[in-house]
């Protein structure tokens, strides 16, 4: 018996060249990547900061928390998700004509082509780039954060409806249109009850996101929590960024929580 | 319309040809649509959500793009620099991270450790850790180390970091335990049945979320130059301040290009392995 086991032992593939080539590889990718990144050693206050970063992050300031002007924390995060969501909903109302249009099942594949490609263009921008264009379009304020996360949400929302659009269950259809459905019930019991939960998934896990996108977005002062952020980092403030820090960790733990649980909720059937 | 409302708050029983009654559920639709449309209501208030500023300034996003064709092509040489170092950061933030994710994953998955206090210690700590979102990484980097792509590169491998530790487990948390257990039961150590057990089952997998990275990282490294560290951002923001669409134009194409590149390389990879 173990005899047996020691010669397949021994018999076993022999993959270091393969092995030690990858590793050496990712060395050399390293190595050559090095002379971008210097190394400067840490700024001459940098040790300071660092424990000013620790000591004012885990020490939160709570009464800001209860500070209920538009400068306190609650409305600030208030802002912050109100970003969020507007800017999910008019983002996934804005996919909804891009996502029909590049479906390989409804439209010519050179329309599906065409607008896959234009969502793909979308999508590879991050956030912050539109940011930085709206800025200069509406001005500095929470509407532009609102009309960025809705240009650059289409990337991801249209993509993702798309495939559930072209999963579609055709059958459903030809069998409403068998017991002499008109088109507008089709669309109604035929189409509509398939996507939706779908379309809410995706649009639930969009806000999910934009939460997070609507905290970086402030960096360009598109309204939210970030510019206080932001500030307050570049003042040296660590308490006060500790503390706006800690309101943001809250949120988002938050939504993601409700969220998951609303996505799987939806995936499992109400 | 009001027939019709009355219908959808109260369903209308029906009589099946059995002549048994039923009465249809009440849609959900009926508590979510009035929710969603006072949130809505409630967000453009607090965002002073503006329609008249929309249709008089919305244009101009779009003169703003036709003012990038065509991009200035002679601008291109002064940009590969940063391009290649953007490229740079996020190949090495991402080997890192990626490197890192491993042993905390290894410590994240509930089928290999089984103490419930030290598992759920050390995922609230790195959820949290996660929620924060890059930038602010990279200025706290940028602040300690001093601006550059030092900063940057650091900012990336800690976020891949989180981000991969928590797609790995969740892999982890999937394979098949029984080569696991056998290795563990003739005595090996869990860290050497780790190694030749679940290694294999997952390597496919953590060699693909690595490039899912890559590309994500790719986008970000591009942005980091924004907080001063590093990268095509700065001169992103550089140029739009200035009004110079054309050159804009130009590194957006870049961008577009490059992320087109590196995409399509992943992808012909990641379809292979799987």
């Amino acid at each position: 018996m173990t005899d047996k086991i020691l010669a397949k032992y021994k018999a076993r593939p022999k993959d270091w060249i393969l092995k030690w080539s990858v590793f050496l590889g990712i060395v050399l990718i390293i190595v050559l990547s090095l002379p971008y990144i210097p190394y400067k050693g840490l700024t001459s206050y940098g040790q300071v900061i660092a424990k000013s970063i620790i000591t004012g992050i885990l020490s939160p300031d709570f009464s800001y928390f209860t500070d209920f002007s538009t400068q306190g924390i609650p409305y600030l995060l208030l802002e912050t998700v109100a970003i969020a969501f507007l800017g999910t909903l008019v983002g996934a109302i804005l996919s909804l004509p891009f996502s029909f249009l590049s479906s390989r099942n409804l439209v010519p594949s050179w329309v599906a082509h065409l607008f896959t490609f234009i969502i793909a263009m979308i999508r590879t921008f991050p956030a912050f780039v539109y940011g930085l264009m709206f800025i200069r379009v509406t001005g500095p304020g929470p509407f532009t954060g609102v009309l960025t996360l809705a240009v650059s949400g289409i990337g991801m929302t249209a993509k993702l409806f798309t495939e559930s659009i072209e999963d579609l269950d055709k059958g459903i259809i030809e069998a409403l249109d068998a017991s002499g459905c008109n088109t507008i019930q089709k669309i109604r019991y035929g189409i509509i009850p398939q996507l939706m939960s779908n379309f809410a998934s995706t649009t639930i896990y969009r806000f999910e996101i934009n939460v997070k996108n609507a905290s970086i977005l402030g960096l360009v002062g598109a309204g939210g929590i970030g510019f206080p952020i932001l500030a307050a980092m570049s003042a040296f403030r660590w308490k006060d960024a500790g503390t706006l820090l800690f309101g943001l960790v809250v949120i988002v733990l938050i939504i993601d929580y409700f969220s998951g649980r609303l996505r799987k909720k939806l995936a499992t059937g109400l | 319309m009001i027939n019709w409302i009355k219908e959808q708050l109260h369903p209308a029983p029906l009589t099946l040809s059995n002549g048994k009654v039923v009465t249809p559920k009440r849609s959900a639709m009926v508590y979510v649509v009035p929710l969603l449309v006072v949130l809505t209501l409630w967000a453009m208030d607090i965002t002073r959500f503006n329609f008249i500023t929309l249709f008089r300034r919305g244009g101009q996003f779009f003169v703003m793009i036709g003012r990038m064709i065509p991009p200035d092509w002679a601008y291109f040489p002064s940009i590969i620099e940063p391009l290649i170092e953007t490229i740079m950061m996020s190949i090495t933030g991402t080997l890192v991270g990626a490197a890192l994710a491993l042993p905390l994953a290894f410590l994240s998955s509930d089928n290999i450790i089984r103490n419930k206090v030290f598992l759920w210690v050390n995922r609230l700590f790195f959820s949290v850790l996660r929620t924060l979102p890059i930038l602010v990484f990279a200025l706290l980097f940028k602040y300690i180390f001093g601006i550059g792509a030092f900063a940057g590169t650091l900012a990336i491998a800690f976020f891949t970091w989180l981000i991969m530790t928590k797609m790995l487990y969740e892999i982890v948390e999937t394979i098949d335990m029984g080569p696991f257990e056998a290795i563990e039961s003739s005595g090996a150590t869990r860290l050497r049945a780790f190694w030749s057990a679940i290694m294999p089952q997952i390597l496919g997998q953590y060699i693909s979320i690595t490039l899912y990275n890559f590309e994500m990282n790719v986008r970000s490294a591009a942005i980091l130059g924004y907080v001063g560290a590093g990268g095509l951002g700065l001169l992103l923001n550089e140029k739009l301040g200035w009004r110079q669409y054309d050159k804009v134009g130009l590194i957006l194409f870049a961008l577009l290009l490059t992320v087109y590149a590196i995409e399509s390389t992943s992808r012909l990879i990641r379809k292979k392995l799987s």
